[in-house]
This record gives C-alpha cells, sequence and structure tokens, in this order.
C-alpha cells in the first residue's frame, strides 16, 4: 500500500460536505440500490437505538456506563458492510453499534443494557460487553486495549484452520497506548496474521484530548511502520471512504494474509459515558461543527438523495421505522424479567452447565 | 473536627502531604485537568501545577512502573488508578517490581510508593470493573494493602501510606466517595495495621473490612434492635500489616465471630482471618466461625442480582443468628 507520505488528516476530511470521492470506487460501485439502502438503514438504526438509549438511561432504568456512539456510525456501518464468512470483529466498551451492525437485534442489545435474562448476554455483561460468536461478534470488552490481543488470536485461529478470512479489532484514539496493544501489533506482523487493527479516533480519551496522550500525535496509524506492518488514514465521516480503504486491508488479509493498521477519524457527540458531564474539555462549538457538517449519517443521506436512491419519503419512512423499532425494544426490555440469584452462579464453568456429563474436572469449584 | 466526605478527606491528605514534602506526586488517569474521574483530585493541579499533579496516558503498566522505578530514586508518587480492576494490565510492575525490589536488593532499595483507587463491586458495571484485589495483593510479601471504610480513616491511612517506606496499596470505595463523617482538620495518621473497634460488644465479634464494615454497622444495629444481640464490629482497616491482637482480643471478649467481607469467598482476606483465630484463640470460641462474603462469581451485571451477590445487612443478620444459635 503506498502509504501517506505527510502525517495528516486525509484529505477528504477538510471538505466534507462535498460528494464523496470514493462514490466511484469498485466497493461502492458494485452496490445495488437495495444495497445503498440498506447501508443506510443500517447507520440510521444505530443512530436511533443510541438515541433511544439515552431516555431509558434519563429514566433510571440503565444504570453503571453507557458509551454512546454517536457521531461515529460510518465506521462500523463502512467496515462491517465488507465483511463475510470467515470474518470476525472484536470491540471496546464503546460497542452497540458494531452489534447492530453484525446483526444483533435491538430487543436483545436494551434488554442487555437494563441487566434483564433477555439480553445477549442473559443481563451479565452490561453495555459494555456484548457478545455473539454465531455472528462473529466477540465482544465487547471493558479493559482498554485487551481486545487487540483476543482479536489477533482470531485472526491467528482463522488462519490455522485454513480459512479465508480475518479478523477487525477496534480500538481509541487512547487505547493505542496501552503495552497490550503494542505486543499484539507484533504477533499480528512477525506471523503474518490476517489481521486489521481499526483505530476510531474520535479525538478524545474520557477528558483527555488526542494530543495529550500521544507522542507523535499527528498519525497514530504510523506507528505500524515500526512493525513493518501496511497501514491508512481514512475520513470517518464518509462511509464511501471507510469502505474504499478498508476493502483494501480486507483484501490484504485474505489474499496475502498481512496485517494493517487503520486509523479513521471520527467523532463522539456525547460524554465519554452518560456519567461524563463534558462540559470542561473540549467545545460546545466543535461539537456542533461536526454535526452540522460531518454528521455521517447526514453525509450518506445527502450522497443518496443526490443519487437519486432515496427520496425524502423513503428516508422519513426508513427513520420512522428505526425509532419504532428502538421504541419496541425498550418495551421488551422492560417487560421482561431479571435474571435470578441461582443465575448467579451459572455460566461460570463448562461442567456446572453441563452437569451430568463426562468431565475431567473433580471436587468444589464453587465455594460459599 | 470538620465534617467532610470519604472524597474529600481523601484530597485533604493528599494536599497535606503535596505541601508538606516536595518529593510527592501525583499521578494518573485524568487526575489533573479532568480533576479525576471520581473528583478525588479535584483543585490539586490548580494549586500544585502540573509538575506535581499529571496526567497520564491509558499505559497503567508503564505510568505504574514509571512510579516504581522513581520512588527507588527517592520520589513519592502517589498513583490513581481509575479502578483498581485495571491493575491487572500492570501486575508484573505491582507485583514483582514494587514487591520484591527490597529483598532482592538485600534492603538496599526502598520503593515508597503509593498506589490508590476504588476497588468495589456494587455499582452496576460487570465484571471487568467490579474486582477487589486486597486478598490477591496482601498475598505477596513486600505489599502492603490498606481498605478505609470511614472519612477520618481514608485521611489518617492515606497520610501514613505516603509517609511509608513501601509499597503501600490503596483500597478505596466510589460507593463510600460521598459518605461524611468527622475528620480533624490538621495533620494526624492512623498507622498502617491498627484495628478499629467501630463498635462494642458483648455477644459477637463482626470482623469486616471496606464497605464490608459500614454493611455489618447496620446488620448490628438490626442485631440490637431487633434480636437483642449486642455485636462488637472490628473494622480491620489494614489487610497487611494486620492487626491480629485487636481481632483476638475481640473474639476473647464475645467468644463468638462472624466475618464479613466483598471479596469472593475462595483465599479471601477472611480466609486469614479465620486461620488466624483458630490457631490463636480456638479455646475462646464457643461456636464455629461464621462467614458472609459475595456470591462467587464473578461480578453480575445486573443490578438488583448484583446487590445481592454482594453482602447485604439482610444477609449478615441471617449469617449472625447462626453463629449465635
Ligand atoms: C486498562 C484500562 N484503563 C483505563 C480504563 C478506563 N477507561 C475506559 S475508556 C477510557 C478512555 C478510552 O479512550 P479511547 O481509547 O480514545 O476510546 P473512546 O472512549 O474514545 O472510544 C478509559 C481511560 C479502562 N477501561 N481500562
Ligand atoms: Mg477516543
Amino acid at each position: 500500500m503506498a502509504t501517506p507520505a505527510v502525517l495528516t488528516h486525509p484529505e477528504s476530511l477538510k471538505n466534507p460536505a462535498g460528494p464523496s470521492e470514493f462514490a466511484k470506487h469498485p466497493v461502492n460501485t458494485a452496490l445495488s440500490k437495495a444495497d445503498k439502502v440498506a447501508l443506510y438503514t443500517k447507520m440510521a438504526r444505530i443512530r436511533h437505538f443510541e438515541q433511544r438509549c439515552i431516555r431509558t438511561y434519563q429514566q433510571g432504568k440503565i444504570g453503571g456506563f453507557l458509551h454512546l456512539y454517536v457521531g461515529q456510525e460510518a465506521v462500523a456501518a463502512g467496515t462491517i458492510s465488507l465483511l463475510g464468512k470467515h470474518d470476525h470483529i472484536i470491540t471496546g466498551y464503546r460497542d452497540h453499534g458494531h452489534a447492530l451492525m453484525v446483526g444483533m437485534n435491538m430487543n436483545e442489545c436494551m434488554a442487555e443494557l437494563t441487566g434483564k435474562v433477555t439480553g445477549c448476554s442473559k443481563g451479565k455483561g452490561g453495555s459494555m460487553h456484548y457478545f455473539a460468536p454465531d455472528k462473529n461478534y466477540w465482544g465487547g470488552h471493558g479493559i482498554v486495549g485487551g481486545q487487540a490481543p483476543l482479536g489477533t488470536g482470531l485472526a491467528y485461529a482463522v488462519k490455522y484452520r485454513g480459512l479465508k478470512g480475518c479478523c477487525l479489532a477496534y480500538m481509541g484514539d487512547g487505547a493505542v497506548n496501552q503495552g497490550a496493544v503494542h505486543e499484539a501489533y507484533n504477533l499480528a506482523a512477525l506471523w503474518d496474521l490476517p489481521m486489521i487493527f481499526v483505530i476510531e479516533n474520535n479525538g478524545y480519551s474520557m477528558g483527555t484530548s488526542q494530543e495529550r496522550s500521544s507522542a507523535h500525535p499527528g498519525c497514530l496509524a504510523k506507528r505500524a511502520e515500526g512493525y513493518g506492518m501496511a497501514w491508512d488514514v481514512i475520513n470517518g465521516h464518509d462511509v464511501y471512504e471507510v469502505r474504499a480503504k478498508t476493502a483494501a486491508a480486507v483484501k490484504r488479509a485474505h489474499d496475502e494474509s498481512k496485517p494493517t493498521v487503520l486509523e479513521i477519524f471520527t467523532y463522539r457527540y456525547f460524554g465519554h459515558s452518560m456519567a461524563d458531564p463534558d462540559k470542561t474539555y473540549r467545545d460546545k462549538e466543535e461539537i456542533k461543527e461536526y454535526r452540522e457538517k460531518k454528521d455521517p449519517v447526514l453525509l450518506f443521506e445527502n450522497e443518496l438523495l443526490a443519487e437519486g436512491v432515496l427520496t425524502p419519503a423513503t428516508r422519513d419512512a426508513i427513520n420512522e421505522a428505526a425509532m419504532a423499532e428502538a421504541e419496541v425494544a425498550a418495551a421488551f426490555a422492560e417487560e421482561s424479567p431479571d435474571p435470578t440469584v441461582a443465575d448467579i452462579t451459572k455460566h461460570i464453568y463448562w461442567e456446572e452447565d453441563n452437569r451430568g456429563k463426562d468431565t475431567t474436572s473433580r471436587g468444589t469449584i464453587v465455594f460459599e | 473536627m470538620a465534617v467532610i466526605t470519604y472524597r474529600e478527606a481523601l484530597r485533604a491528605a493528599m494536599r497535606e502531604e503535596l505541601q508538606r514534602d516536595e518529593n510527592v506526586v501525583l499521578m494518573g488517569e485524568e487526575v489533573a485537568q479532568f480533576n479525576g474521574a471520581y473528583k478525588v483530585t479535584e483543585g490539586l493541579l490548580k494549586e500544585f501545577g502540573p509538575k506535581r499533579v499529571v496526567d497520564t496516558p491509558i499505559s497503567e503498566a508503564g505510568f505504574i512502573g514509571l512510579g516504581i522505578g522513581a520512588s527507588m530514586l527517592g520520589i513519592r508518587p502517589v498513583m490513581e488508578l481509575m479502578f483498581w480492576s485495571f491493575s491487572y494490565v500492570a501486575f508484573d510492575q505491582i507485583v514483582n517490581n514494587a514487591g520484591n525490589i527490597r529483598y532482592m536488593s538485600g534492603g538496599l532499595i526502598n520503593c515508597p510508593i503509593v498506589i490508590r483507587g476504588p476497588a468495589n463491586g456494587g455499582t452496576n458495571v460487570g465484571a471487568t470493573h467490579s474486582h477487589t484485589p486486597e486478598a490477591i495483593l496482601a498475598s505477596h510479601p513486600g505489599i502492603k494493602v490498606v481498605c478505609p471504610a470511614t472519612p477520618y480513616d481514608a485521611k489518617g491511612l492515606m497520610k501514613a501510606a505516603i509517609r511509608d517506606n513501601d509499597p503501600v496499596y490503596v483500597m478505596e470505595n466510589t460507593i463510600l466517595y460521598n459518605d461524611k463523617g468527622e475528620v480533624p482538620e490538621g495533620d494526624y495518621i492512623v498507622p498502617l495495621g491498627v484495628a478499629d473497634v467501630k463498635r462494642e460488644g458483648t455477644d459477637l465479634t463482626i470482623v469486616a473490612h471496606g464497605r464490608a464494615v459500614i454493611t455489618s454497622l447496620k446488620a448490628a444495629e438490626i442485631l440490637e434492635k431487633e434480636h437483642g444481640v449486642s455485636v462488637e464490629v472490628v473494622d480491620l482497616r489494614s489487610i497487611r500489616p494486620l492487626d491480629e491482637d485487636t481481632v483476638l482480643a475481640s473474639v476473647r471478649k464475645t467468644h463468638r465471630v462472624l466475618l464479613v467481607e466483598e471479596n469472593k469467598p475462595f483465599c479471601g482476606v477472611d480466609a486469614q482471618v479465620a486461620y488466624l483465630i483458630q490457631a490463636k484463640a480456638f479455646d475462646d470460641l464457643d461456636a464455629p466461625i461464621g462467614r458472609v462474603s459475595s456470591i462467587d462469581a464473578p461480578q453480575i451485571y445486573c443490578k438488583r442480582m448484583e446487590d445481592q451477590q454482594l453482602p447485604h445487612p439482610a444477609r449478615v443478620v441471617e449469617a449472625a443468628l447462626k453463629v449465635l444459635a
């Protein structure tokens, strides 16, 4: 891959309002009208799900941490829309967008947030710990950077089993400073693993701007060079660009079994989590600027309206349906039962869940 | 005496030690400009400036290791972990390096580091963020561990920790941060390794630490009002060094013991305390030692169930009545 010579945000980020120069890229021209509508629908669903979560949180039905993905939709949507049967994903605690993209439904996602037994993790994991292995979605991880080695292991397993696939591990701009991430980089490069590290650079790790957390902050992806890995930077407000550039990394993983680091510039509209009042470390003006001029859902919507793929009427119908779906999910979560006290000690060990089956271990494993 | 919160007490301790000793440095994620994820260090950057109060990247192994190294050369770093659960990515530094350096150097090197932050469940944040590693860490000779339950103890223990010449790990509790109590304005310390009888009684001794002390005090009220039982509550305050004498003196007085902690039972702090009591006060016991811990599972997310998983007053009362039966 041609690596950009200067450390800078992608050119397209500077003028995000215009038509995407990546609309003509083969991975995007390959999309039918219906595919494009489906992609837009998925982005809108993420947005409306998250906005419904805010209300559920404000009603006191979600406790703990709630990290919203609003503003970052094009990253999950663009990257995951490219994946096939043997491609896997893993991410951090800001995991709802990825979950909806792999096909998890709003009901199980909302019920997990309210701690109900009908949640995707049966009320045991919570917002930060969604899982759907049947959809190649391996979490949902609460410890910053911990998913990078795990994802590298998924890529290793894909390669070991002789499958043509890869793993995408997502992390934030703050996570790149965890030691585990660097160890994973080295392993992926050393062992030629079909691995894609996706840095979702939203400019902040909690209240710390990216300039204050990383040496050489102009470009985080360039650290890949230290490991001989390919890298690229992407305007994460343009879903066409995300698809086009991620496709090259997926191809590299599939065809050459080589890893890539992608840095995708994006922005979160809300505080780090709902617990962050978001008043001290960034300007209201900055948020406004992103919301109004670089909104990934809006930009794609305009793109599709201009292409004649969407009409105002179909757009409205899609958004209304997504809102209604989120409303149904909130009702489902409300009506669902809690796990029981007996459930607390289930799913700790395989033999506890499979009583009576032959196992290789004896003795007490859960204590009073 | 002023009535202040547990959070303010911790802050007062750090402020006073920053003033007292120019080698004291505060470090951690979001401690300076953001005033702390839980606002414990609020205002300290403004007062002491960026040389003394330092924001770090999310690199626990790196900055904790750096703090340990700096302490070897005479700095007294007070490192904040946003949660003790994040110490696990820095385990080698915390255990292998800080815990062994004095011993392996034959006593040539000091390691006066404090690592502090919340270590508790009960906040609905799931298994990865709810660890209580005091037992794991205290099981390593070379390391000291304290778990303040009240504002008074929080300030006194923190000051003692900062002045100590060995690594001291202070386990705070987010649920206690807003608890209020009387705290002297000036300088005092609560020495490490001194337990405190938080309530006197004659029929049963409850030994607890951290928030389990508060839970036990509530249970003691209920036991007195509803069952006419007089309960003594011993707050360990410090896990290592452990005040064996205060525990044993209480046992010799009441002859019945219930141990309460928020850890999971296996190899919890109370496993050690139970051994101590049977080894040194066996003849004083009128009944087998009772125990209440968290239900033995990774921390469940569902808030209603997490409240059941942790020790709560009703469960403590029930266990106490069994010991008294
Ligand atoms: C090892 C570890 N340290 C600290 C934290 C607390 N924490 C959670 S998210 C976060 C900020 C991460 O920022 P970034 O990687 O940029 O991701 P973003 O939240 O912006 O998506 C921090 C410090 C954690 N969960 N794990
Ligand atoms: Mg970030």
